[in-house]
Order: C-alpha cells, then sequence, then structure tokens
C-alpha cells in the first residue's frame, strides 16, 4: 500500500525556469512534492480541495490548483511558483513582480498565508492583457474572486491589482 | 526628525519575506520529520468498545501507534481547564486521546507515526475502533431540555451559571412606563484561518531538551504545558511559534492534545515529529464560536430611553470547557455598549453540546453582546415610532461621564470602567459617512426598481488590552543593531513593524536597524499570548517602556563621554548628539560597546572597551546597581482593560425574484485611541468587517441532529470570497487611553463585532419583518417574508408609536 517501486515514477520538469528531476509516488500530489520533494514551501495548501486557491501555481503560464494536480501529471511543464515571479537583476539580486511590490505598497497581506496564490493568479492575469487598456473592476474581481483570504477583507488586494497594473503599464 | 514614525503608514517590514514565498510556516519545518495522523471519532457521543489496530501494523512506513493506554503520568490527565472561575461549577475537559467516551465528532483517538502523511494516513485508516453510540445534545435549546446528558455527571448539561446585576432589575421593569420581551438567536462560526493548526518537535538527546514550534497564539504558556505535562524542566522546553497563517482566536487555545502529543512522540522515538492539521480536521476537532439563545427583557420611556435591561442568555460552550467562560462572561459585560443601563442583570447558562469546543473567535462573545443590545435599541425605537439613531443618542454615555463605571466585572476580573471615549461623536459621523438622513431617497429609488432598501446601525464598546501583563526587550548591539522582543506572538497584524515603529520613534534610531522578534520563548520568557485585541496596548506599552530604559542608559553612558549632562543629549537617527551642538555626538553602537566594559578585545569596536583603555579608576568598571549592556526589560500591566469604540451602518438592497441580500454600502467610524500605524489599523478594520459580514450572511456550522458537520469543508461553509465582501468606508476618532504610556487602545477585533446587529437591522428595515436569528440566508430571508405568521415590525404594521407594546 505505501511508496515502493512500481508506484513510483522518476518525473522531469522546469520550476522557476530551472531543470529539476524528483522521483515521486504516483499518488503525490503537486503541491506536496513542491513543497517537500524540491523544497519550495512558498505554495500553501489551505484546505487540500481546491477551493482556497493558497495553493496556485502556473503550469505553462496558467494558474492551477497544486494540490488538485498530481506531481506526476507536470511531467515535461513548466511550473512556476511565487518564488519564480521575482526576476534576477544584472548585479546577482533580484528585481520583484509589479504584482509583488504592489501587495507591500498597497498592504495587500497579513498574515501572508494566502497571498502566494494571490501572487501567482494575478501576475498571470496582468501579464496576459495588455496593461495599456483600461483594468475594469471585472477584471479584477476575476483575478481575486477564485482565492480566499480571511485576513484582509480584499479592498486591498484589489488595489494592489490596480497598482500592478499601472506598473506594468508604465514599464511597457 | 526620520524616527519619529509612530502615527505613520509604514509599510510592513513582514512583507519582504512573505511575498517572495520564504515566510516559514509550520508545515515548511522539518521537511525530514515524521508524520502524525489521527484517527478521530466519527460519532458525536460514544463510548470506545475496541481499538484494533491489526490492519495497521503491517503499513510499510509505520512508526508507532498511541492510543489512551500508552499515556502516562499527567499526560494521562484530562487537559487543564486553562481559565477557571467560581462560576464554572462543572469544568470539563477532554484528554489528550480519547478514554472510555468520545464527546463529539473530530475528537482524537488514536495517534499514528509514519514515515510521511501519506503513510500514517494510510495506516489510521486501517485502524477500526468499535464504539457503542450514546444519545446526542445538539443546540443549545436540546442542551438546556437535557433529555440526554453530553457529560453523566453533569445531568443538566449545565458547565456554567455566570450572573451579574447592577441593581434589583424586577422592580425596576415593574416601574418602566413600557416593557418588551424578545428571543433571540445566533449561530455558530469560526475563526478558520487559512493556515491550519501544526505542531513540530525535535528532540535533542544529547542536551536532553525539546524545542517545539507550534501555530500558536501563546508560545510561553504552550510551552509550560508541555513542561508540565511531559514532566521536564521549563528550562529544557523551548517553543517557537514561527509565521502564523491567521489565529482569529482559535490558536489561543492550548494545549491541544497534538501539542503535547507530538512532542510526547518525538522524545519517545528520539526524532522529528511534525503533525498539520488538514483543513477537514480544523472543522471538527478545533474550535468554533457564536451560539447563543438570547432572552431579552427591556424597560424603557416614551423618549426610548432604557430604564432596566434583564438578559438570559443560554451560550453553547461544546462538549468541553478548556476555555472556561471566557465568551460568554464578554458577552455579559460588553452588551452594556456604550449606553446608560441603570438597572442591568444578565445571566448566562453555559450548556454542553456533543460538538466541537467554543473558544474566542474575533470578538469573542461581544459579536453576539452588540446583536442583543442594539436590536433591543432597534425594537425600542420601532415600537415607538423614532428614528433608531434617535434613541442610541438618547441612551449614550456622555463625553463628560468618563471614566464611566459600568459595576460590572470584565473577562479579565477587573472592573468593567470605561476609560474614555467621545459616543455621540461616533454617531454624528457614522451618520454623515453614510447618509442616514438621506436614505429615503435611496430607499424611493431602490423601490422603483422593485428593489426592497434598508439600512442599520450598530454601536459597540470593545474592552481591550487586558491583563494581566506583557514584556518587552530592547538591546542595542555593538554593531549598531537593536534587537526587540516580546513574548506574544504575531499571526499577521504586523507586530514587527508597529513595534520597531515605537522603539525607533522612543530610542531615536531608523527603523533599518531594528530587528523584531515575537513568541519565541528563547528570546522571551514571560508573556500572556495574542487575543483581545491587546498587543498592540501591552507589548506595544513595554517595548516602549524598554526603550525608554535603553534611552535613560545610553544618554548617562554618552553623557560621560561627551562631557555633558544627560538633559543636554538627544538621539536622533542613532547618533547621540548635544542638543543645538551638531558635531558633538557619539553614535549609539559605540554607547552600546561602552557599555560592557571587556577584557578581550574580539574585534575592532570592542577594543575602546577594553581595561587599558577606559580610565576612570575611581569606581568600578560597573557600577553599582547598573550592568552590562545597552539594554533593558520593561514590563506593562495595566490597571483594567481600555475600552475602544466604533459605530457601524449597512446599507442592503434585497432583490424580492431571488432574496439576495446585497450589502450597496457599509460605513465604519473607529476609536482605537493613538495610532501607531494608521495603515495597519485600516487593514484590520476591513479584515474585520469582512468576517463580519460572513457572520451575518454566509458562515454558519451546520450540525444535524446526530451530531455531524454536515459542511466541514470550505465548498460547503461559506466564507466570504471577495465577491461577498462590499466596499467599506472608514472614518477615524481618536480619544487616546489615558491608562497607557501610549495613550493606545486595541483594534484587532472591531472590525467583526457590529456586523450581525447592523445587517440584521438594515435587512428589517428592509423587508418589515422581525430579523431574529442570525446568520440569515436568501432562502431563510424568503421563507420568513412569505410565512404569514412572522412578526411584521411595528412600523411595518402601521402600529408604532401607538403605545401598544408586543
Amino acid at each position: 500500500m505505501t511508496a515502493s517501486v512500481d508506484t513510483e515514477r522518476t518525473i522531469t520538469l522546469t520550476v522557476n525556469g530551472v531543470p529539476r528531476e524528483a522521483t515521486v509516488p504516483v499518488r503525490r500530489l503537486l503541491s506536496d512534492a513542491l513543497r517537500h520533494d524540491l523544497g519550495l514551501t512558498g505554495t500553501h495548501v489551505g484546505c487540500e480541495h481546491g477551493v482556497c486557491g493558497a495553493c496556485t501555481v502556473l503550469v505553462d503560464g496558467d494558474p492551477v490548483r497544486s494540490c488538485l494536480m498530481l506531481a506526476v501529471q507536470v511531467d515535461g511543464h513548466e511550473v512556476t511558483t511565487v518564488e519564480g515571479l521575482a526576476r534576477d537583476d544584472s548585479r546577482g539580486g533580484q528585481v520583484l513582480h509589479p504584482v509583488q511590490e504592489a501587495f507591500r505598497e498597497c498592504h495587500a497581506l497579513q498574515c501572508g498565508f494566502c497571498t502566494p496564490g494571490f501572487l501567482t493568479t494575478i501576475a498571470a492575469g496582468l501579464e496576459k492583457r495588455d496593461n495599456a487598456a483600461e483594468l475594469t473592476e471585472e477584471e479584477v474581481d476575476d483575478m481575486v474572486g477564485g482565492n480566499l483570504c480571511r485576513c484582509t477583507g480584499y479592498a486591498n488586494i484589489k488595489k494592489a491589482v490596480h497598482h500592478a497594473n499601472a506598473a506594468m503599464r508604465d514599464a511597457q | 526628525m526620520t524616527t519619529k514614525l509612530f502615527g505613520e503608514p509604514v509599510r510592513r517590514r513582514e512583507d519582504a519575506r512573505l511575498i517572495v514565498g520564504k515566510g516559514r510556516y509550520l508545515d515548511d519545518i522539518g521537511h525530514k520529520a515524521l508524520a502524525a495522523a489521527f484517527v478521530r471519532s466519527p460519532h458525536a457521543h460514544a463510548r470506545i468498545v475496541d481499538i484494533d489496530v491489526e490492519g495497521a501494523l503491517d503499513v510499510e512506513g509505520l512508526v508507532a501507534i498511541y492510543t489512551y493506554d500508552d499515556l502516562n503520568g499527567p499526560m494521562a490527565e484530562p487537559l487543564p481547564v486553562l481559565i477557571p472561575h467560581p462560576q464554572l461549577t462543572h469544568p470539563r475537559t477532554n484528554y489528550p486521546l480519547a478514554r472510555d467516551v468520545v464527546r463529539h465528532v473530530g475528537e482524537a483517538v488514536v495517534m499514528v507515526i509514519a514515515t510521511d502523511r501519506y503513510v500514517a494516513e494510510d495506516a489510521a485508516e486501517r485502524i477500526v475502533v468499535s464504539y457503542e453510540e450514546l444519545p446526542v445534545v445538539v443546540g443549545v435549546d436540546a442542551a438546556a431540555e437535557a433529555r440526554a446528558s453530553v457529560h453523566d455527571d453533569v445531568p443538566d448539561n449545565v458547565a456554567a451559571r455566570h450572573h451579574q446585576e447592577t441593581g434589583d432589575v424586577e422592580p425596576a421593569l415593574a416601574a418602566s412606563p413600557h416593557t418588551m420581551s424578545f428571543t433571540q438567536y445566533i449561530e455558530r462560526s469560526a475563526s478558520m484561518p487559512m493556515e491550519g493548526k501544526g505542531v513540530h518537535a525535535r528532540w535533542d538527546a544529547d542536551d536532553r531538551s525539546l524545542r517545539v514550534y507550534s501555530s500558536t497564539q501563546a508560545s510561553t504558556s504552550v510551552r509550560a504545558a508541555i513542561a508540565a505535562k511531559l514532566e521536564l524542566s521549563l528550562d529544557k522546553v523551548e517553543v517557537v511559534a514561527p509565521d502564523v497563517g491567521g489565529g482569529f482566536g482559535v490558536k489561543i487555545v492550548h494545549p491541544w492534545p497534538e501539542e503535547l502529543l507530538v512532542p510526547m512522540a518525538a522524545i519517545a522515538l528520539q526524532a522529528e515529529v511534525k503533525w498539520a492539521e488538514d483543513r477537514r480536521e480544523h472543522f471538527i476537532s478545533s474550535a468554533h464560536e457564536r451560539q447563543q439563545r438570547q432572552d431579552i427583557t427591556v424597560g424603557y420611556d416614551d423618549e426610548g430611553r432604557i430604564t432596566a435591561l434583564d438578559v438570559h442568555v443560554l451560550h453553547d460552550n461544546g462538549a468541553y470547557t478548556p476555555y472556561g467562560i471566557i465568551v460568554p462572561i464578554i458577552t455579559a459585560t460588553q452588551l452594556v455598549g456604550p449606553y446608560v443601563i441603570p438597572v442591568y442583570r444578565v445571566r448566562v447558562d453555559s450548556v454542553y453540546t456533543n460538538t466541537v469546543i467554543v473558544t474566542p473567535y474575533r470578538g469573542a462573545g461581544r459579536p453576539q453582546a452588540c446583536y442583543a443590545m442594539e436590536r433591543t435599541m432597534d425594537r425600542i425605537a420601532d415600537e415607538l415610532g423614532l428614528d433608531r439613531s434617535v434613541v442610541r443618542e438618547r441612551n449614550l454615555i456622555q463625553p463628560d461621564q468618563f471614566p464611566y463605571d459600568h459595576h460590572l466585572t470584565f473577562q479579565d476580573g477587573r472592573p468593567v470602567i470605561y476609560d474614555s471615549g467621545d459616543y455621540p461623536g461616533l454617531v454624528d459621523k457614522l451618520k454623515t459617512l453614510v447618509g442616514w438622513d438621506s436614505v429615503d431617497s435611496l430607499r424611493a429609488e431602490a423601490t422603483a426598481r422593485g428593489k426592497h432598501l434598508g439600512i442599520g446601525m450598530a454601536l459597540y464598546v470593545e474592552g481591550t488590552g487586558p491583563g494581566p501583563y506583557e514584556g518587552g526587550h530592547v538591546q542595542v548591539l555593538g554593531s549598531g543593531k537593536v534587537l526587540v522582543s516580546t513574548g506574544l506572538t504575531s499571526q499577521g497584524q504586523g507586530h514587527e513593524t508597529a513595534f520597531a515603529q515605537i522603539v525607533a520613534s522612543e530610542l531615536g534610531v531608523p527603523i533599518e536597524d531594528i530587528e523584531v522578534t515575537t513568541g519565541d520563548t528563547r528570546r522571551f520568557g514571560y508573556a500572556v499570548g495574542t487575543f483581545a485585541s491587546r498587543a498592540a496596548v501591552m507589548s506595544g506599552n513595554a517595548i516602549a517602556l524598554a526603550a525608554r530604559g535603553v534611552r535613560e542608559k545610553a544618554l548617562r553612558i554618552a553623557a560621560d563621554v561627551l562631557e555633558a549632562s544627560p538633559e543636554d543629549l538627544e538621539i536622533d537617527e542613532g547618533l547621540v548628539q548635544v542638543k543645538g551642538v551638531p558635531g558633538t555626538s557619539i553614535p549609539l553602537r559605540t554607547v552600546a560597546v561602552l557599555s560592557n566594559p571587556l577584557r578581550y578585545a574580539f574585534d575592532e569596536a570592542a577594543k575602546q572597551a577594553t581595561q587599558f583603555t577606559t580610565h576612570d579608576d575611581s569606581k568600578p568598571p560597573v557600577a553599582e546597581g547598573d550592568a552590562p549592556g545597552l539594554e533593558h526589560r520593561d514590563y506593562y500591566s495595566p490597571l483594567r482593560s481600555t475600552f475602544a469604540s466604533g459605530a457601524h451602518a449597512a446599507i442592503v438592497e434585497i432583490d424580492p425574484q431571488t432574496w439576495e441580500i446585497d450589502i450597496v454600502k457599509y460605513a465604519v467610524v473607529h476609536d482605537c485611541g493613538n495610532v501607531v500605524n494608521p495603515m495597519i489599523v485600516e487593514g484590520q478594520v476591513q479584515g474585520g468587517v469582512a468576517q463580519g459580514v460572513g457572520g451575518a450572511l454566509y458562515e454558519r456550522m451546520v450540525y444535524d441532529a446526530d451530531g455531524q458537520l454536515q459542511n466541514a469543508s470550505y465548498m460547503d461553509f461559506l466564507m466570504p470570497y471577495s465577491s461577498e465582501v462590499p466596499d467599506v468606508v472608514i472614518d477615524h476618532q481618536t480619544t487616546p487611553s489615558p491608562l497607557n504610556p501610549l495613550g493606545i487602545k486595541g483594534a484587532g477585533e472591531a472590525g467583526v463585532i457590529p456586523g450581525t446587529a447592523a445587517i440584521a437591522s438594515a435587512i428589517e428595515d428592509a423587508v418589515g419583518r422581525r430579523i431574529s436569528s442570525m446568520p440569515i440566508s436568501p432562502t431563510q430571508l424568503y421563507d420568513l417574508v412569505r410565512n404569514p405568521d412572522s412578526e411584521m415590525t411595528a412600523v411595518a404594521a402601521g402600529r408604532a408609536g401607538t403605545g401598544v407594546m408586543a
């Protein structure tokens, strides 16, 4: 019943731009594989049934609930976690993604547990749109409406979406 | 001065790690740890007949299985009654693992330890527990009827009868021009932090010491409980609250069975052991709050002034009472709100049910209290045909009546004496902010669109910052770094930022040099915990006092060096300087070096403090009564709680096709005294309002008659997403507290308290039917309005102000 040779698979994937290999039980959730096999604990697990969105990561650029996906399903795919949102700068440091900057600037997080799921979802949403086009409240609701936050009451998260979009527009 | 940061919306320092995925929450610790999983009772009330572990034994990776029979010494005793009270005459607590009888679905029966969580759950699934089912008690009415008992030796199911009165209520009611009586209900919700509970324990066999990480609101007390239960010396146990993914009250309860069992297993197995609660476990084995039945009788005069108030509360405390009767005491004593109540009597029966325990959830009895008082105000206004705000204004404590003594005893055993406030000011601001006096035009406009529109308001007073104490430690290192620590814990409130602002302002150092640690017993051993909106009041003031101590010492040492008088010195940007004489200065970090007379020069800076470079041989290197190091520890212990206040108003629009309730405007005026960081305070209010809206319209723990929780998942328990939370407009009032050095009052819970009351009032105003059970769903509202027997408001029935009383 436990992990053994015939219930394990070795998968190769790209995580945050880095090729990785892992041998995981076939039943292992992607969230657990990221957190416990690859040590990327920024992805958080809030409900384990796909409702809260804290575990959201990007698979080939699209937000998915990593608690609803098996690790073996991402074999050969590209995964971006919250740790991969910032970009390396030329001096060995990191440049935060505009949505990360916006969350800090707008006080869009308190305990921070749900935050990685919001950041990945919103980053994907903003990157897919023309940031110069007016950002409507409907679009913002769409980007934040599927994730639960128990601390903030969401107002500052919505504010942060606007803030990040403006920063991305100005950087264009 | 750039270092005067008190009161500024400083961006949070904790965010830097949290936005890049570098936070360290409980389950981020100990990847190699063994995992614990629990077999929990599927029955609400049953006798354990047999536990058969045979089937689990061949699961590869199984390490250990524990049942009650494996518990020894204090571990085999019931968990502590954390807060005893003379009126809690029948306290009952569970065992870390159930002994003989389980009393709610979710109670832990068996602990399994295995190589990882998947394997632990495989093994747990194969353990067969046989039960003999017993009669189940669900809901306060069934508990009071007592046809069955939760505890054999408590046949009436009453854990406590709490009683307070400020005068002789019956004659006062008899003498009142008008009286009315009514009953109302409020249901269960729960804290539901996004991160559940969790414990990681590591036993150092060489050092014979234990380190425990727990997602707790009270690390010092968890430490003491572990030491007592596992019979370890306190100095061999350290407890650290890492980043905690929300608490809202549920994590103040301790020790949870898992907080003892996981360390016990770590010691027994000489291994790292971890348990991270899953969401279903959190629903069925943590804590809930709020269910009460309230029977209210009020006397009042023709003007709507209350003459006497008599309240009987039936409070559901769940299956056990580890947290005593704190929640119902808070309901009882905060019920009077901002009003003059000439004669008040409150009686609470706190009753057992076969459900999850009831312990504080943000607001902790206050939302129920506010619901009782504010709905009473609404009914008086309705019966007299008066504006609801006018009735409230006529009953308010006036600004010149402070300190105002309610002659009640609060949750901290201290008198309920309001320290300061301006309640008429709150109402004025609220009416302007929400547009109270122009709502009729909105109503007409909504009616024209076929919608029902209503408005409601609710006021509250919140006792915050109860004792007994908190402490703070501030230390300046020779590097210039300023270490700040306090024992209470953080769950996202931004303490690292707020406390750093206080130290920057008090000490005159750049905030970048300050490092704040909370909830780590290695750094600060004496603390109470984070609850009751007390962190800023308690630790904030303690840290301010500690910083003042450091400042005084720094000035004394610098005065010697600069050959000046301490009174002529100031500290700014980490530099001690003679006022008005720029250039005559010494860096604080050098003062720190000099504060510690040395024999050994371990680095360049240290040379300045060694024995052949310091020269005053007329006194010992460390003067009598002094101590080496530029540090100070201080404590703040308040005489009594400080009372914050606020007023909320909601405008709702109801669609008579779907009976969906849409909050179109939500206004908040709040007063928490001096504010350390307005950005953080507004964040607390916003988050609180979201929980208030959830509690009013969506969140309800649905137990069936068998004690099964029907909606124990985020799929079925409706916590607000962004689509359910209205835009909130906020206005501020500042009435500093005279009780503490910084003049601050707590802000953590305020936002949630009046939500249920204000929204119930608005719905009642919109549909003209009495709303006497909350939360309310569209279906329940539909059932209410189409039921010909449901009670109409006096205004809707056209009988208001006639003097005919219900």
